[in-house]
């Protein structure tokens, strides 16, 4: 089944590429597509110019999806180091004390996620972007059942993000504080 | 020459529509030509009398199921491997004769068995690993239409068939691994102990199984293709 | 940190806040294997012939009921494809995972056969020779049902579709663990049902973590 064709962007550096669409006209698709979970019947991925090597473009890709990747049996602060040793990255103690206070879940780290609301187990999301220096972030829909304030968190560390020379790919309903250097609309 | 050409659904279409009416012709020819050399020219065996006789029947039937299950996963390995819509669909048309093909072998090998060794079933090797080999096909059977999609069905049945491939050896070396109920290979490339009609009469049901599996997965494969196809111009053409 | 240890870790932790499934499977097994000479009679000779094959279909059918949950959770919230993009190679943290599945559900069966076996009146040296094919043949199961269970995420059907693809696949390591015990206990050598075990556990160990890879991947596309 054919969801989109034709579709075709580019994004340098310190830009951020906003991908909007009716459902189902195949976002989330090709953000997998993107980050490499599904195969893409036809069309190339450039990374730096060229196909990317697959395990330094995984280092590389910062993904999230709708699921938000967190285990309900695992406290805050173990979600968030099981996330981080999953990326091979290693932190002080410091930045990750840090980074868990910033998306305010500082006294809720000892709690197993199954406690938190939805809103609060994206914020462990929040507090991984905080704290991976991944280059490219694609992004489905991330200010989903985030409140007032996690939206203006969220919007802040997009600006770092882009300011700082990285890139990123976000489907989003919503708009987002920053405007996007690429628009890419799908579906008719 | 260019490989792929048959493996545009459109063309295999065509070539299988034009193959399998002969295929069945020939299975027709070498079955009644198998059957006159078992049934009337072979003669009476020494020790099992004309119980024997089911032989004809149950070898190429036997020997078809393995064969099929090897196809099988030969297709499922080039589409696995090249990407193809046509692998996929090959390996679905022939899971349903292998199938029947196990179940006849079984079936055959349970009535050849109660009046020769007083026993429907014995637990040896061969007839265990041929029951998993059919399990097998169902398996795969189950699992390819047990999605949604039907692209997703059709890599994870060609993953279970490559998976289940090495059931294969075991059931065709088991006669050598184990004392089983099942004499060693009688037939062997370098020559046979069998009385020679006997040998030709299961030779020629062997092809006549063969041409119509051929014929039988072919149609079964047309199916198949006009069902995934339906929405492209060639097949509303039709 | 590797993949591998990654994925052994973080699943023995997430089994240890949350051991239902683990003693399900324990509790399924000492059950079953209880209930069978309370059905056939308690007769010693009976027992003592049919043991060691009523503790390996136990252990068997404890072993797969563990399947289903093996990446069903990781697969609905979003963890299986946060490793599928990991830097990490995909058959370290899936092998890793397939050896946490295995310390949680087939080692204790291996731990607890010895004991369940006593109610059959098996004599040491063959409830040594069931506990050891356990311990190869376990882990066995273990590969072959996570490849299974990979190919069925997402799938209709479920339960019953993953005994029709796991259950034949079981069966050879049913075959060759069980006659090991059974040869034990007729006086002869066991070795050779062992070995092909053991041939097997080492075959399965190098072919089947890629096939559940793609496994993976395919259920992810």
């Amino acid at each position: 089944m054919r969801l989109f064709r034709d579709v075709s962007f580019a994004a340098q550096a310190g830009e951020w590429v906003e991908v909007r669409g009716p459902n189902g006209s195949g976002k989330t698709t090709l953000l997998r597509g993107l980050a490499g979970l599904t195969r893409l019947e036809a069309g190339e991925v450039l990374w730096n110019g060229a196909p990317p090597r697959a395990d330094e473009f995984r280092a590389d890709v910062l993904y999230a999806g709708h699921a938000a990747g967190v285990k309900d049996e695992l406290t805050v602060e173990e979600n968030l180091q099981v996330a981080l040793a999953l990326r091979g990255i290693t932190v002080q103690a410091g930045a990750f004390d840090e980074a868990i206070a910033r998306v305010g879940l500082a006294r809720r780290r000892r709690l197993p996620a199954r406690r938190l609301s939805a809103g609060q187990r994206r914020r462990i999301g929040m507090a991984r972007l905080v704290l991976d220096p991944a280059p490219l972030w694609i992004l489905d829909e991330p200010l989903t059942a985030l409140d007032a304030d996690g939206e203006a968190l969220f919007n802040a560390l997009l600006e770092q993000h882009v300011a700082a020379g990285r890139v990123a790919v976000i489907a989003t309903h919503q708009p987002l504080a920053a405007r996007p250097a690429r628009e890419v609309r799908l579906g008719a | 020459m260019n490989w792929f050409y048959f493996a545009s659904p459109s063309t295999f279409y065509r070539l299988a529509g034009w193959v399998a009416p002969w295929a069945f012709a020939a299975a027709a020819i070498l079955a009644a030509a198998g059957l006159y050399m078992g049934l009337v020219v072979a003669p009476t065996d020494a020790q099992q009398g004309e119980v024997y006789r089911v032989i004809f029947i149950h070898v190429p039937a036997a020997w078809m199921s393995m064969f099929l299950y090897l196809v099988m996963a030969c297709y499922a390995a080039l589409s696995l491997t090249f990407n193809t819509r046509l692998g996929a669909m090959m390996a679905r048309a022939l899971a349903p004769t292998g199938a029947m093909f196990t179940f006849v072998a079984l079936w055959t090998g349970a009535f050849w068995g109660r009046p020769t060794w007083g026993t429907y079933w014995a637990w040896d090797a061969r007839m265990v690993s041929e029951l998993v080999l059919l399990f097998l096909y169902f398996g795969f059977m189950a699992l390819a239409n047990a999605f949604e999609d039907p692209r997703r069905g059709d890599r994870a049945a060609s993953l279970l068939a490559l998976i289940g491939v090495v059931n294969l050896p075991i059931i065709y070396f088991s006669v050598q691994w184990w004392n089983t109920l099942h004499q060693g290979s009688t037939v062997k490339f370098t020559g046979t102990s069998m009385h020679v009609t006997m040998l030709w009469g299961m030779l020629l049901m062997a092809f006549a199984c063969w041409m119509y599996a051929m014929g039988a997965t072919l149609v079964r494969a047309r199916a198949i293709i006009l069902e995934r196809e339906r929405r492209t111009r060639w097949a509303r053409a039709l | 940190m590797n993949g591998f240890t990654w994925a052994f870790a973080r699943d023995l932790r997430i089994a240890w806040r949350h051991p239902g499934e683990t003693l399900l499977v324990i509790a399924f097994f000492a059950l079953v294997c209880t209930l069978f000479p309370l059905g056939i009679g308690a007769e010693p000779r009976i027992l003592e012939r049919v043991g060691p094959g009523v503790i390996w279909v136990c252990a068997l059918l404890a072993a797969f009921l563990s399947l289903p949950a093996m990446f069903a959770a990781d697969y609905t919230d979003g963890s299986l494809e946060q490793m599928t993009l990991s830097p990490h190679p995909m058959m370290a943290w899936a092998s890793g995972k397939i050896a946490a599945h295995w310390a949680v559900t087939g080692l204790p069966l291996t731990v607890l056969s010895p004991l369940l076996a006593l109610q059959y009146g098996l004599d040491g040296a063959t409830l040594g020779t069931l506990a050891f094919g356990l311990l190869i043949g376990t882990p066995l199961l273990s590969l072959l049902g996570a490849a299974c269970s990979a190919l069925t995420l997402g799938a209709r059907g479920g339960g019953v579709l993953l005994a029709l693809l796991a259950l034949p696949l079981f069966v050879p390591v049913l075959i060759f663990g069980a006659g090991a015990a059974e040869a034990q206990a007729a006086g002869v050598s066991p070795a050779p049902h062992l070995s092909l075990l053991g041939a097997g556990l080492l075959a399965g160990c190098v072919a089947l973590p890629p096939a559940v890879c793609a496994a993976i991947r395919i259920a992810l596309d």
